[in-house]
């Protein structure tokens, strides 16, 4: 059985993709589905609650929460999408001179690689935010670095075992120069398991970006970003709780949606991890 | 085993020692100057070098590397620019909160988590498992701020049981602790069910059961004791998660701990304050997953012989 009629046979896993394609349409189709401007501000219309003129009411300056629910899409998709190609990007080259280089390097490489991946991961993107200073391309780039060592390690991982492999030695021993070896035998080897790891980056990106957000050091206002809505939410908690709380409910689908479809494609492209 | 503890703890020095190298690397290389942001952009060139030398932030890298490490060594962890108190005074102060907070949210993760694992693996594919899999995937995915926030709406608000924020009592850890801990239980009940479900596979615990040992026994001096190895290694690391979950909820609940003083710091762009934040985190994490190898051996008497 192949990958996707595997895959397609997992009813969450489907559920999750319905989830991902809606998400991208969302993001996609924002100034066209959006109800109100998402910077439009009406002062009298503050804290309006949910229902009415405004489906999920209104936020501290009155706007129209569902706007910025539908633009925040946008934010978190992108960051999510930039961060974890800058994540595929370093671990493929590191694991990759890891992989091949051996020796000195590797085990440099590696023991630095078990430094960052041992420390809190909150902590690592807090610490490179901290010095780039606040604002959307430096959160991806913090969520990015973020994902570096683990990739690095599951690229390296799959070069050591594919470089012992027959079919790898045949090719080289029939003269493969390297990047040949690389493109035709260890990238698609190693691509459906980068392509799970990506999946299940974009959930913890996304939480790592709102959670940024959120102490206001990632994503800046009037940019409408769900952590940075949260955030601004809680002032108002305890008089107007939906301007927190309805926000927080997009990040929760949002990564319910990558982490169902990422444990799927798990489960669909690799049999032996099945339930892990 | 007291040479195993030992060789450990050395072994702790250079991840350490890495760490402090990778966090002063970090803000050594990025853009963005410190002192410049600390003055202002309309700072005098004189101010901020006068202040760069008295920082010592004039001299190479390395050079304030290795007094860094220096100093540390000898138990000073520097002043802090904002307050200009001891950093370590200023750490030891928010310390035990921050531990409080993790240990019982460590305590909540490991009863519910192991608790909703072991029933999901006995009766898989029951009601109670599949509810238990969906909790966990909702568990996973839920930002902690958030989840945070609802407790705060449902507790202190509509129910009036909680304080909204703060430290002091019993009744405030309880918002904080059952936040930080939910993704902690929603990972915990994903590897125990997987973790039992596989031991439950193996031949010593059908011929266990063959023998004619009761369910109970089978489980919990077979299954159960197996199974707590991968549990017990995921628990450290658990710990570091919780350690940057602690960032979020002492902020939502204005508890006064580290992780609220890690981000006043860096508002404060008080990078010495950030350093030994960060080192105190470091070395908590070592400690834990030095505990987490000890435990093993008590957990696994193979390891144990091997010393």
């Amino acid at each position: 059985m192949d990958g996707w009629a595997r895959f397609r046979k997992n009813r969450l896993a489907l559920v999750g993709l319905v989830l991902v394609v809606v998400l991208g349409l969302t993001a996609l189709s924002a100034p066209w589905i959006a109800p109100y401007d998402p910077a439009r501000q009406s002062l009298i219309e503050k804290r309006s609650k949910p229902g009415g003129k405004y489906w999920l009411g209104a936020d501290e300056f009155g706007r129209d929460i569902l706007s910025r629910v539908i633009y925040g899409t946008r934010i978190a998709l992108l960051v999510g999408v930039l961060s974890a190609l800058i994540a595929l990007a370093g671990g493929l080259a590191l694991g990759m001179t890891a992989g091949f280089a051996g020796g000195w390097l590797d085990s440099t490489l590696m023991r630095a690689v078990e430094i960052l991946l041992a420390f809190p991961y909150l902590l690592l993107a807090l610490a490179i935010v901290a010095v780039l200073g606040p604002g959307a391309l430096n959160t991806t780039i913090a969520v990015g670095i973020w994902g570096i060592p683990a990739v690095t390690r599951i690229v390296r991982g799959s070069v050591l075992a594919l470089r012992e492999t027959e079919y790898v030695g045949a090719a080289r021993a029939l003269g493969a120069p390297g990047h040949d070896l690389l493109r035709r035998h260890i990238v698609p080897n190693i691509l459906p398991g980068l392509i799970v790891y990506a999946t299940l980056f974009m959930a913890n990106a996304i939480l790592l970006e709102a959670a940024l957000s959120f102490l206001g050091l990632g994503v800046q206002p009037p940019t409408a970003s769900w952590g940075l809505m949260v955030s601004t939410g809680r002032d108002v908690l305890l008089v107007a709780p939906h301007v927190a709380t309805v926000p927080g409910l997009a990040i929760m689908v949002a990564v319910l949606a990558f982490n169902l479809v990422g444990d799927g494609l798990r489960d669909a492209l690799d049999p032996r991890l099945r339930g892990s | 085993m007291l040479t195993f503890v030992i060789r450990r703890l050395l072994l702790a020095v250079p991840v350490l020692l890495g760490v402090v190298f990778v966090v002063m690397l970090t803000i050594d290389l990025l853009p963005g100057d410190a002192v410049t942001l600390m003055l202002g952009e309309h700072a005098t060139k004189d101010a901020v070098a006068k202040l760069r030398g008295h920082l010592g932030l004039d001299k190479p890298f390395a050079v304030r590397y290795l007094e860094y490490v220096g100093r540390v060594a000898r138990g000073d962890l520097g002043r802090s620019i904002q307050q200009n108190r001891p950093v370590a005074s200023e750490l030891a102060d928010a310390w035990p909160a921050t531990l409080e907070l993790t240990v019982a949210a460590l305590v909540i993760a490991a009863a519910l988590g192991i608790a909703a694992g072991v029933a999901s693996a006995v009766w898989p594919n029951s009601a109670f498992d599949a509810v238990a899999r969906l909790g966990s995937l909702f568990g996973l995915s839920m930002p902690i701020f958030w989840t945070g926030l609802v407790l705060i709406v449902i507790f202190s608000l509509w129910l009036n049981w909680l304080p909204v924020g703060g430290a002091g009592s019993l009744s405030h850890l309880v918002l904080p602790a059952v936040t930080l801990a939910l993704p902690s239980v929603a990972m915990l009940a994903r590897m125990t069910r997987s973790a039992v479900l596989d031991v439950l596979r193996e031949d010593y615990v059908r011929t266990a059961r063959a023998k004619g040992v009761g369910e109970l026994l089978v489980l919990s001096r077979h299954a159960l004791r197996n199974a707590f190895i991968p549990i017990v290694t995921l628990l450290g690391l658990q710990s570091g998660q919780l350690m940057g979950g602690a960032v979020l909820t002492e902020t939502v609940f204005a508890w006064p701990g580290l992780g609220r003083l890690m981000v006043k710091a860096i508002f404060a762009r008080d990078y010495v304050l950030l350093q030994g934040a960060v080192l105190v985190f470091a070395l908590a994490f070592v400690i834990i997953n030095l505990l987490v190898d000890l435990s093993y051996g008590l957990l696994d008497p193979r390891v144990a012989k091997q010393g």
